[in-house]
């Protein structure tokens, strides 16, 4: 970088350049926080914990909070077991969080703490107070990726809280996926007009985008409360978005609870929220009302305003699988043609999707799950694209090469505003085709001859 | 916001100046359990080396490590960018399994192949420590076999804090001292040792030593190439501004190569100032150099000094607190705050000595919190409680402080205007004041006493009439 990637292409076997991905625990981090008044506790060194409460902070500008077991040499050697159980103990005499939810990191994975044991010990030694919950997860950060973590620390969740008491009640579960706050309240919004009760899972809206009142709240309104989690296993049915971030948590309620499980993409784009807004009207047996309609229609009358714009326009994708299925599947609405798609979590499903999205559409991608961005540079190098969609990580790719970039997904480090504006739903559409067209349209007034300046588009 | 207990434990590691009884309790390491601002030894090796720019740098371990610190230091590069990617071996199960030396040994070759860099740096991580790869055979192996220095850096998160990260990159940069020709080294030369070249600071600093007729052989680590750091051993003085990360390596050199070192600090008028007449006294034996060192700071503070004055009388009187990562920057910035009429009512830092703590006490004012290793709540209940104007400090502190209605400063990693030198302390009132007199803070409650929400009366208020709400 900038100047450091070279077009011709080797065979790396052993080496990861420019990630398009990051480790487990961040995930479990994030989803715990969608979990009201639970504190993220990071089982391993400080940096795990400090590295991402940073990388969150970046992205989302808001403090995040979560604590660590601060492992010293002497808890490499001998177990986390003593560290563990002081946190626990600090934790709740401090911060007096609802629920701890503990995932645990490659060192603690490797030591082999056994962490449930360690929660027994420590309330059976009276450390967790009466009434608090203790949830913890796996997240070894050398399998998977954080959308792994991710989806490790909600299905953990359900598996330690939901129950089935017989009464099946009115309510909906949306295990939403890894999105962002302002996706979530897209999604409540939306089923709002369409008068489901639903129970989200986890959900960080009110959590990290909640509003400056001159407080400083370690655990602010937002989050799904434990007693909702608890009577997801009476909802009548499962809505699950995403296959690596959300479908696991579905399919173990399923297992657990008996509840029907729906398994979807992101609603992301206009077949993405189709689907969606389809299996809730399917599962909670309703008519689409016409302000749903109206919504939608007028998402296609955009589409048809600025078809000419983004037909047959080439594009790379990079960034978390579920997200880069649902933005293909929407760029092959738009007659827009993805060139290269890249996912650096590991998973077959990935290609086997994109493959099947892209099967009548025509376009002849270069599909890698397990990539990363160095290599998806080289091939834009030896044949370039006109768009680049992905989080911040491509913004070098994006210079050196002098191709628009439309921030997408997470990590976005450099601009302020994504976390507040939904890409899911009708709106979220509308959104992404806004900063398309625009982000193409300046780069011809920009870049075009003078003869070719036009006023009017 | 309701009262916050301090953690028992942590109660030696905040003091009130009038009121101390004991030094500082630092050193420590974090409570487990508390929402911790401190990072790791990993964190500590990878900031400092971070910015040796020709250099290859791999993360050896799962790819958080190396994520998380991609591109993430605003140093920059006067000449390749190498620095400025991701270099990582991703270990996976397997790896962890078998061990993942060869995949180190491979993922070296096929970089410095493709790179051909001037040396490496190769981290070891949390989990290196534990299945216990040799990284140093890899190592020594690639070392002879590409025939460039490749270094290993002992930064296994776990073994000890973030300054023994500092260490390990200390030992790291030695390995590589005096291995370089002092040939063109002049009698009037030094090193800079802990800056970092944010926003192009040591280009500032390197050229008011160059002015006074002073080499400046290396700066370790900003802009530094791997030839100038061979050849460091050559320089006459070492500066050591970021005492925390570089002293070690000071010592070192002294003790090897017999170069004295002095602590000096770039940021403020005074320090700034105080740094330049300490090189020229070192080097007295050619008056000209303090000649020139008062001729340039004469004129440098002529440049600022007027602006800097509008800057005080905005900002007269406000209120400070600075939470960093080296104590030494936060004796400078007390001063710095100081000279733009600021006074400051918090500081701490994640790293401080008891020495440090002690010398702070003495430069602030009655009544101020002392803080080492702080976490978020404390932070801000000092903040409120001490009615801050302005929170200097990271990129974890700044939400914090916007919560709480209170402007900020980062003095961190992501600053984006240079800081240091006379021109930076104009940027930093300029920063400060843009911050502090934002228009924002206006509309937010702790500035609008008894205004809960909009302020807007409610329903069975109405009675107001719109005519009359209407000017």
């Amino acid at each position: 970088m900038l100047d450091g990637t070279k077009a011709e292409l080797t065979e790396r076997t052993a080496l990861r350049i420019n990630p398009a991905k990051t480790c487990q625990p961040i995930g479990a981090m994030y989803a715990a926080l969608g979990i009201h008044g639970c504190m993220p506790h990071s089982h391993g060194s400080q940096g795990c914990c400090a590295y991402h409460r940073s990388h969150l902070t970046r992205h989302y500008k808001e403090p995040v909070m979560a604590t660590t077991s601060s492992f010293t040499e002497g808890s490499a050697v001998f177990g986390g077991l003593a560290n563990l159980t002081t946190a626990l103990q600090n934790i709740f005499s401090i911060y007096n969080p609802d629920v701890v939810a503990i995932h645990t990191t490659c060192l603690s994975e490797v030591i082999g703490d056994d962490i449930p044991t360690i929660i027994k010990k420590a309330r059976d030694e009276g450390k967790v107070p009466e009434g608090k919950v203790v949830i913890h997860t796996n997240t070894p950060s050398f399998v998977g990726s954080h959308v792994t973590g991710f989806s490790n620390m909600v299905t953990s969740t359900i598996k330690y809280l939901a129950e089935k008491t017989g009464k099946t009640t009115d309510r909906l579960n949306v295990i939403p996926g890894y999105l962002d706050p302002s996706d979530i309240l897209e999604i409540k919004r939306l089923l709002g007009i369409l008068g489901v009760s639903s129970i989200l899972l986890p959900d960080t809206s009110g959590v990290l985008d909640t509003g400056l009142d001159g407080n400083y709240t370690m655990f602010p309104k937002g989050g799904t409360t434990v007693e909702d989690i608890k009577s997801m296993g009476d909802s009548f049915a499962t809505i699950a978005c995403g296959h690596f971030a959300s479908h696991a948590a579905a399919t173990q309620l399923e297992n657990q609870c008996n509840v029907p499980a729906g398994f979807l993409e992101l609603p992301i784009g206009l077949t993405g929220t189709d689907r969606f807004i389809n299996a809730v009207r399917q599962y909670a047996t309703i008519d689409i009302p016409e302000a749903i309609e109206e919504e939608r229609a007028r998402l296609i009358d955009l589409m048809s305003d600025l078809h000419q714009y983004l037909h047959g326009k080439t594009v790379a994708i990079a960034g978390d699988p579920d997200h880069v299925i649902a933005m293909t599947q929407f760029l092959v609405d738009l007659d827009m043609k993805p060139k290269y798609i890249v996912t650096g979590t590991p998973g077959q499903f990935f290609e086997r999707r994109i493959a099947e999205i892209l099967k009548d559409s025509g376009s002849n991608a270069t599909v890698k799950q397990f990539g990363d961005l160095f290599e998806m540079h080289q091939w834009i190098k030896n044949d370039p694209v006109d768009l680049i969609i992905g989080n911040t990580y491509n913004k070098h790719i994006a210079r050196v090469e002098n191709i628009p970039l439309i921030r997408f997904g997470f990590p976005i480090l450099d601009r302020g505003t994504h976390r507040l504006f939904p890409t899911v739903g009708y709106t979220g559409a509308k959104r992404l085709i806004d900063e398309m067209v625009n982000a193409l349209l300046d780069k011809k007034d920009r870049e075009c001859d003078e003869q070719w300046f036009e006023l009017i588009q | 916001m309701k009262e916050i207990e301090i953690i028992p434990e942590r109660e030696g590691q905040v003091q009130r100046k009038g009121n101390v009884s004991a030094p500082m309790a630092c050193n420590k390491k974090s409570a487990a359990g508390s929402v911790s601002q401190r990072a790791c030894v990993f964190c500590g090796s990878r900031v400092v080396l971070y910015p040796i720019s020709d250099a290859l740098h791999v993360v050896h371990g799962p790819i958080g490590c190396a994520a998380y610190t991609w591109d993430i230091r605003g140093s920059l590069s006067s000449g390749q960018q190498l620095h400025r990617n991701s270099f990582s071996t991703d270990l996976r199960e397997m790896d962890v399994i078998y061990g993942g030396e060869k995949k180190l040994l491979l993922a070296l070759r096929q970089l410095i192949a493709r790179y051909k860099p001037k040396a490496a740096f190769i981290y070891s991580t949390c989990i290196v420590g534990v299945i216990g790869d040799d990284v140093e055979a890899v190592c020594r192996t690639m070392t002879a076999e590409a025939g460039i220095p490749v270094i290993p850096v002992h930064s296994e998160g776990f073994k000890g804090t973030k300054k023994d990260g500092y260490r390990a990159a200390c030992e790291a940069v030695a390995t590589l001292l005096g291995t370089g020709s002092t040939e063109d080294v002049k009698p009037h030369s030094v090193n800079i040792l802990g800056d970092f070249n944010l926003a192009g600071e040591t280009w500032i600093i390197k050229k008011y030593y160059e002015r006074m007729g002073i080499q400046v052989v290396t700066c370790i680590t900003g802009d530094a190439k791997i030839e100038d750091i061979r050849r460091a051993h050559g320089a006459k003085l070492n500066l050591v501004q970021c005492s925390g990360s570089m002293t070690h390596l000071a010592k070192m050199m002294e003790e090897k190569y017999g170069i004295p070192f002095k602590r000096v600090s770039y940021f403020g008028i005074e320090d700034m100032s105080a740094a330049l007449y300490d090189t020229a006294k070192f080097f007295s034996n050619d008056p000209t150099i303090m000649q020139r060192a008062q001729d340039l700071v004469r004129e440098e503070v002529g440049n600022i000094y007027p602006q800097l004055q509008a800057y005080r009388e905005e900002l007269q009187g406000k209120k400070a607190a600075i939470y960093v990562g080296g104590s030494f920057k936060a004796f400078s910035l007390v001063r710095a705050l100081r000279l733009i009429g600021m006074q400051t009512a918090v500081v701490g830092s994640q790293t401080g000595g008891p020495d440090d703590y002690k010398q702070l006490a003495e430069i602030c004012d009655e009544g101020t919190i002392i803080v080492d290793d702080s976490n978020p709540l404390e932070l801000a209940k000092f903040v409120l409680e001490k009615d801050v104007d302005l929170f200097i400090g990271g990129v974890k502190e700044r939400p914090i402080a916007y919560k709480l209605g209170v402007a900020f400063c980062d003095h961190n990693h992501e600053r984006k205007e240079p800081l240091a030198g006379f021109v930076g302390m104009l940027n930093f009132a300029k920063e400060v004041y843009s911050s502090v007199m934002s228009p924002v803070w206006n509309f937010v409650p702790r500035r609008q006493p008894g205004r809960a929400h909009t302020g807007m009366p409610s329903a069975q208020e109405k009675s107001v009439s719109l005519e009359e709400k209407t000017p």
